[in-house]
């Protein structure tokens, strides 16, 4: 077994009218044994800025904590927020520094930007970034995800409709998936407003 | 073939460690404490590597002490957690990583029990319920089946008692004698031993 899918993970972002939403499953494994079911991989780095880290966790652990640093000292120094383009070059940059020693990490970053726009964006774990203009995806569950966006998508959807898009698109996909699953966590960003939800999957 | 494993209550943590010292197919001794007391409130379980495992659990106690003697207060068991993860993180890419995997329980005055699962390479979480080594099959198996938040301490000793059985007539090479230590708010102390083999007074 690979070491990327050592912990198992599913992560998917996408695109909607003027919001984006970003989610992932729930489940934290050491390979086929399932340690816990409410693992969180999708991370905050400011109101209209989130991270979702698959992967190892112990390397998805050890980055967050290093990007929340490297935040925090931009905010101390530009009294500002991140914007999200940058925060993508932040995040390829560090991954690049272990180029011969990597982090066994493939984060999703997905964020608004200055004027409402969303960005998503994804790079594989030496820092190589993917812009997508509908969907990014993550993860052991990273094929059958794919498969799942690319089939429910649509172009210009509202919040609610997103929602529901991406929920059937995320637990289709885990379910497809032995290491992945156990439930899913969504985040639908507005330029208003940010909303955390839990989705009810199979639990197994 | 160590065992590990360890369960929060309403107001209590409990672990429990299998106390075979093993090298090979030598049981050197059957009554190694593999359970730490960290400082007042907290507990390390630890299992892997014996020399790792004694060392890395010595150093992170020196160290917590050493915070609480700068800055006159104790960690509270999330930072513990924290710093021992972090000292698993940096070694893991230096030249020789700890074999060590850690379930860490505390009792904190205002959040109350914690436990908190730490891998070998650095994965943390904070648990209901965990467990290391091939004794985790069985125990998480018994534990998801009759655990439920809130329950008694003598529901939980009842528990343990269940997954210990599970782990001695299940496991082929099973550990004969387990040490429980309990943590709550009067403190971190050994609760009971259960053992199958008397080790004898020379051990």
């Amino acid at each position: 077994m690979s070491i990327f899918e050592y912990n198992g993970s599913a992560l998917v972002a996408m695109v909607g009218k003027n919001c984006f939403a970003i989610a992932s499953d729930r489940r934290l494994g050491v390979q086929l044994q399932t340690i816990a079911t409410d693992f969180q991989r999708i991370h905050k780095i400011h109101d209209r800025l989130f991270i979702g880290l698959s992967g190892l966790a112990t390397d998805a652990q050890t980055l967050y904590q290093r990007l929340m640093f490297r935040h925090k000292l931009y905010q101390l120094r530009e009294e500002r927020d991140m914007k999200p383009e940058t925060f993508a070059s932040l995040v390829s940059a560090l991954l690049y520094e272990k180029r011969f020693g990597p982090y066994f990490c493939q984060p999703v970053i997905a964020g608004l930007s200055d004027d409402d726009k969303p960005f998503i964006c994804t790079t594989d774990s030496i820092g190589a970034k993917e812009l997508a203009k509908d969907f990014v995806v993550a993860g052991t569950a990273g094929d059958s995800l794919y498969g799942a966006c690319e089939a429910m998508f649509k172009p210009d959807m509202e919040p609610e409709e997103l929602f529901e898009t991406l929920s059937q698109a995320l637990l289709a996909s885990v379910d497809r998936d032995c290491l992945s699953g156990w439930g899913g966590h969504i985040y639908i960003v507005t330029p208003t407003e940010v909303k955390e939800c839990t989705l009810k999957g199979r639990m197994d | 073939m160590e065992c590990v494993f360890g369960l929060v209550g309403n107001d209590y943590a409990i672990v429990v460690a299998d106390t075979s010292a093993v090298h090979s197919i030598l049981v050197h001794k059957s009554n190694e404490d593999k359970i730490m007391v960290l400082d007042s409130h907290k507990l390390v379980a630890a299992s892997g590597e014996p020399g790792d495992r004694v060392q890395f659990t010595e150093y992170i106690q020196k160290n917590v002490a050493l915070y609480q003697f700068r800055n006159g207060i104790p960690l509270t068991t999330a930072a513990a957690a924290n710093f021992t993860r972090g000292e698993l993180a940096t070694a893991l890419r230096k030249q020789n990583p700890y074999q060590v995997n850690v379930l860490m329980a505390g009792y904190d005055k205002e959040i109350g029990p914690s436990l908190y699962y730490i891998d070998y390479i650095a994965t943390l979480h904070k648990v209901d319920r965990g467990a290391f080594g091939y004794g985790s099959y069985f125990c998480l198996a018994m534990m998801d089946r009759h655990y439920h938040s809130g329950m008694t301490v003598e529901e939980a000793i009842d528990l343990v008692d269940k997954c210990i059985l599970e782990i001695r007539s299940r496991l082929v090479v099973a550990p004969p004698n387990f040490v429980i230590k309990i943590v709550d708010k009067d403190g971190a102390r050994e609760y009971a031993w259960r053992e199958s083999v008397k080790p004898d007074a020379t051990a």
